[in-house]
């Protein structure tokens, strides 16, 4: 009998929404459902794109208590990936991010600020070639819940903007390219 | 005039490989430290790289075709020289091939890592051996290198020309620029 209804317990426990306690989640670099991308305005004229294709994170997250959540992210400068190999060993360059020098940056959380409608400022820390700066990122909750493969997901979008100064990155692309947008997609498996 | 080499000295088709390859690889050292320096709105941010590359490609054309030459022709005799310099001399001269080779391949990966292929001249295009991405570090990397091991090997080359024809009195560098003596 026992055995019988196991199949059904384990079908109501999955169709059960996800309870959503406090939990910290790690960023799934691994299957890669989160990217770091870049745009850039190219002489004001148009938008060049790229990304970053290695990084590692992790944070925590209550549904909850928005407010208590943390993200910490390591970013792999040398992964500059603009779909250009010119250009993109130009930018791992001492003109750009010296990658030699600053292999890693890095950005941690200090305060998060929820907005309402799953929307919230998350400020912290950006560590970029060697220059440790405050940014927000303006982050918005996209989903979550149980994956169909047994774990737990939730998942969030970002975007934030930078001045290449502050970072000391003084090449000079013109008055137009003065500053980057990031934009920010993070999904994350819990940690069981 | 004698196109081929002979035991005298060097022929019309070996003296202009000599010379135009020594130029253009001078003038591409050149071309190639000032053009990574260039800011983005110089007008010749790309046109630089593009000449560059092109000559490049042109010189890995001519180094096979002289290298076939060279292995078809009687290579001048080098008697009058003393045995180190004559080991010295056949060590830089072999060893540039190689060295050159290693060289623009390596100039040529660089550009070629993203899978794009390296237009010459407008006129024909090179492929990528195929994608291989952060390729384009490593390349660059041994492209610089090269480039100042080249350059250092090539003004100890001409060093020991002009000593060989100031001091010793030798016939090496005339018979490189107006061949053979005729006789």
């Amino acid at each position: 009998m026992k055995l019988r209804l196991a199949p059904l317990a384990l079908v109501a426990a999955l169709a059960l929404p996800a309870a959503a306690p406090a939990a910290d989640y790690t960023i799934d670099s691994k299957g890669a459902h989160a990217s770091i991308n870049f745009r850039i305005q190219h002489l004001g004229f148009s938008w060049l794109t790229g990304r970053f294709d290695r990084f590692t994170g992790s944070y925590s997250y209550d549904e909850k208590a928005p407010e208590a959540s943390k993200v910490s992210v390591e970013i792999e400068t040398a992964s500059v990936n603009s779909n250009h190999a010119e250009r993109d060993k130009h930018l791992r360059d001492p003109d750009f991010l010296d990658v030699a020098k600053f292999p890693k940056a890095t950005f941690v959380s200090k305060k998060v600020e929820p907005a309402g409608n799953g929307k919230a400022k998350i400020t912290g820390d950006l560590t970029l070639r060697g220059v440790t700066k405050e940014v927000t990122i303006d982050a918005e909750y996209v989903g979550g819940g149980a994956d169909p493969w047994g774990g737990d997901r939730t998942g969030f979008h970002g975007t934030t903007k930078l001045a290449l100064a502050d970072f000391g990155i003084n090449f000079d692309l013109g008055p137009a390219s003065k500053e980057v947008e990031l934009t920010l997609n993070v999904e994350g498996v819990e940690n069981k | 005039m004698l196109i081929r080499d002979t035991s005298a000295g060097y022929g019309l088709v070996s003296r202009l490989f000599h010379w135009l390859m020594a130029l253009a690889i001078f003038a591409m050292f050149g071309l190639g430290l000032w053009m990574v320096g260039l800011s983005y709105y110089s007008p010749y941010y790309h046109s630089a790289p593009s000449l560059h590359k092109s000559v490049g490609i042109l010189l890995l054309i001519a180094l096979a075709l002289r290298f076939g030459w060279r292995l078809a022709n009687v290579r001048p005799s080098d008697d009058d020289l003393k045995p180190f310099e004559r080991t010295a001399s056949r060590i830089v001269h072999w060893g540039f091939y190689p060295l050159l080779l290693a060289l623009m391949v390596s100039g040529y990966l660089i550009s070629t890592a993203d899978g794009r292929p390296i237009e010459v001249f407008g006129l024909f295009s090179v492929p990528s051996p195929g994608e291989n991405k952060g390729l384009e570090d490593t390349a660059g990397a041994v492209h610089t290198i090269l480039a100042y091991l080249v350059i250092l090997i090539a003004a100890v080359h001409a060093a020991a020309a002009v000593k060989h024809h100031v001091i010793d009195r030798g016939r090496s560098l005339s018979r490189m620029w107006s061949g053979p003596p005729t006789s």
